[in-house]
């Protein structure tokens, strides 16, 4: 019963219906948006798991080595001066014989000259078993078993990254070695396992990609976090607190804002640049050192701090303030008694975010020479701290995906799932920190 | 030497606490507080009404240097307690604050436990020797903000948990927790409801045993019914200042009539 000339609330008007699909359609729109960002991402991850989970995985060979004392102690007295002398070179003939062995007493055949056979090893097999004798000589004249590494294009024949057809016109390996390779695998002694010297160990030289190790950079990456850590955070807190509580709002104030604004946009190379002269050239301190890497990124790394840190200290409500100044506080008091602990979630968030981008900050440590080439495993690759040259996890991964050997591209994308998973992680505790130490007022 | 002690047995004879004369306070360019001149006496509530922007916050903070912490402000003139000029060069804002202590409009506790906000002055000024001292300081603070009997159970929980008129009470209790002389209110009850706003007056009548109690505010009755003494502030000038009585029954100046009979503010 209503009126003619009212409309009816059960009507839709023209305008109400063209602002609903108006709206309607910026809805679809911000779908659209998070489905192609969400599409993107999973393109992302499953690339980089699907390229680079093969690297956390390596071909083994389990062979029986006779240790021939009459190889490698030619004069029989076990003196570890002697058989340091033997190299590597003269382990090749136990190799040789192991394989003959096998081919005569299991059910494998092959054309082969032994020597070939023993082509599928990595060219690192000799020096593993020299570091067993030389660890433990008692072992010369025994049968031992070794889990030797087989070479790159084995490898990449397990994994499907070789195949009969790639190999044509590859003097790495030919298609006899391969049907070796079948028949080793055939008799379970031939098999991937879990590559845990990739995390742990060293970077390996060209011609063997499948030594090649992501420990030692991840270890270079650690120190220059500390040094960043311990640089970044207490300059990055201090200058904020002194700027957002005690400066004079002036000129000189506003330029150094406007600055520290300016500074966090500065592109990553111009601080490597300016390291490479300030640190190296004139403080010659040493290239390729987590120092100096570490004093680039808190260079970059300090406005990143600055400006969160800031941005806390200005979220806390100025009425804390006037609690503390109210009850007799000094301006000190009343920022580290209540100020500060109240900022403090942010801060942490804001330095774990710039460390986080620290860590994966790659250009300026080319700059300054952080992609040093370490192969040797273990405490001495690190024996002299911070001034050990070395390399880090982003640069090793570009050293690798610069390589010929598509092994090495492999092992790039394995790196990136490690940087992936340390950035991951503290960001996750970035977000964990701010939720238990939140507090509302 | 002589001479202070001179002024002050003056004073104390006068029963003035405070004593402002010439006060001109400067927000930049902007003349905020034009030549006040005030008496303020102890164990009296004195009340400062007047329009929004008449400059009576800004003058209460003066009394205790919160002004200070705004850059561009710039006092002149002189404000004596106890016949010592508290902006002389030689006195530290932060002794003067714990002998004028403040409570601002809005509740303002820190986010620690009951315990910690009222015992948190007690510390920074050393006023306790040890744990038990502490206790009884705090316990005596809360009792005097009227608010021992609601928290003595937990006073361990956090005080921003509290009711806004709780936590206004747990910020008075804080503010005489430090022993002070005269006790700022800046608008107390402009966030608080009728019950609690009652609960805060009752308080205030209570305070002015032991304090001079200076307090700003927009309600005309409050004023009324808290205060022995009343200073109409308009536009930066101190229009009018007397015996609360008298002001609200006859008031000398037409403005002030004009703005308690609402026809100005």
């Amino acid at each position: 019963m209503t009126d003619a000339t009212h409309s009816s609330l059960l009507k839709q008007g023209a305008r109400t219906v063209k602002r609903n699909r108006a709206e309607a359609r910026f809805k679809a729109y911000g779908l659209l948006a998070i489905g192609i960002g969400v599409l993107m991402l999973l393109v992302l991850l499953t690339t980089i798991i699907g390229r680079g989970t093969g690297a956390f995985q390596q071909t083994y060979l389990t062979l029986d080595v006779t240790l021939d004392a009459a190889k490698i102690d030619k004069k029989g007295n076990r003196n570890i001066d002697d058989i340091k002398k033997v190299s590597t070179f003269g382990y090749k003939p136990l190799l040789v014989n192991a394989f003959e062995t096998m081919v005569e007493t299991t059910e494998i055949t092959s054309d082969l000259k032994p020597k070939a056979m023993s082509d599928i090893l990595s060219k690192g097999a000799e020096a593993q078993m020299r570091d067993a004798v030389l660890a433990d000589p008692t072992l010369i004249g025994q049968t031992v078993t070794f889990d030797f590494l087989a070479s790159g294009r084995v490898d990449g024949y397990l994994k499907g990254r070789v195949t009969r057809d790639s190999i044509a016109n590859d003097k790495n390996i030919n298609a006899e070695q391969l049907d070796l390779v079948d028949q080793l695998r055939a008799a379970d002694v031939l098999e991937k396992k879990f590559n845990l010297a990739f995390i742990t160990g060293a970077d390996s030289s060209d011609a063997r990609p499948e030594a090649a190790g992501f420990g030692v950079s991840m270890v270079g990456s650690l120190a220059m976090m500390l040094v960043v850590l311990a640089l970044a955070l207490p300059i990055g807190v201090a200058a904020s607190i002194y700027l957002e509580e005690f400066a004079p709002k002036n000129l000189i104030t506003d330029i150094i804002e406007v600055n520290i604004s300016n500074l966090a946009a500065v592109p990553s190379i111009v601080f490597g640049i300016l390291g490479l002269a300030v640190f190296i050239n004139y403080m010659h301190l040493p290239n390729s050192a987590p120092l100096v890497g570490g004093l680039v990124l808190t260079l970059m790394t300090l406005p990143t701090i600055i400006i969160s840190t800031r941005a806390s200290l200005k979220s806390v409500p100025p009425s804390i303030r006037d609690a503390a100044l109210g009850v007799g506080a000094s301006k000190m008091q009343s920022v580290f008694h209540h100020v500060l602990p109240l900022a403090a979630p942010g801060i942490l968030t804001g330095t774990i975010i710039g460390l986080a981008q620290a860590l994966g900050e790659t250009a300026p440590l080319l700059l300054i020479g952080m992609v040093g080439f370490i192969a040797s495993n273990g405490p001495e690759s690190i024996s002299e701290g911070l001034l050990s040259p070395n390399s880090a996890m982003p640069a090793q991964i570009y050293e690798w995906a610069k390589r010929a050997d598509p092994a090495f591209y492999e092992r790039a994308w394995g790196g990136i799932i490690i940087l992936l998973v340390f950035l991951i992680t503290m960001n996750f505790v970035a977000v964990m920190l701010r939720r238990r130490f939140e507090r509302r007022w | 030497m002589r001479d202070n002690t001179q002024t002050l047995e003056a004073h104390v004879a006068n029963k003035s606490k405070i004593s402002a004369t010439g006060v001109q306070v400067y927000y930049g360019d902007n003349h905020a507080i034009k030549d006040v001149n005030v008496e303020i006496e102890d164990k009296t509530v004195t009340a400062f009404i007047g329009p929004s922007g008449c400059g009576k916050s800004t003058f209460l903070r003066c009394i205790n240097r919160m002004n200070d912490t705004i850059d561009i402000c710039r006092v002149e003139g002189k404000i004596l307690i106890d016949g010592e000029d508290i902006y002389d060069p030689a006195v530290d804002p932060v002794q003067l604050r714990a002998k004028v202590g403040m409570v601002f409009q809005k509740p303002n506790p820190f986010p620690k436990s009951i315990y910690d906000n009222v015992a948190y002055g007690p510390r920074i000024h050393g006023l306790a020797r040890n744990k038990s001292e502490l206790d009884e300081i705090v316990e005596r603070a809360l009792r005097r903000g009227a608010i021992w009997n609601e928290v003595k159970d937990r006073l361990h929980a956090p005080g921003t948990g509290l009711s806004g008129g709780q936590q206004q009470r747990l910020c008075i209790a804080r503010a005489v927790a430090t022993e002070p002389e005269v006790l700022l209110m800046d608008e107390p009850c402009s966030a608080l409801d009728p019950i609690a706003t009652a609960q805060v007056e009752e308080l205030i009548d209570e305070l002015r045993q032991n304090y001079s109690v200076v307090i700003v505010t927009h309600s005309m009755q409050q004023a009324a019914r808290v205060s022995q003494r009343t200073a109409f502030f308009h536009l930066g000038n101190l229009v009018e200042f007397g015996d609360t009585d008298k002001i609200f029954t006859t008031p000398e100046d037409p403005r002030t009539e004009s703005y308690i009979t609402g026809r100005i503010g």
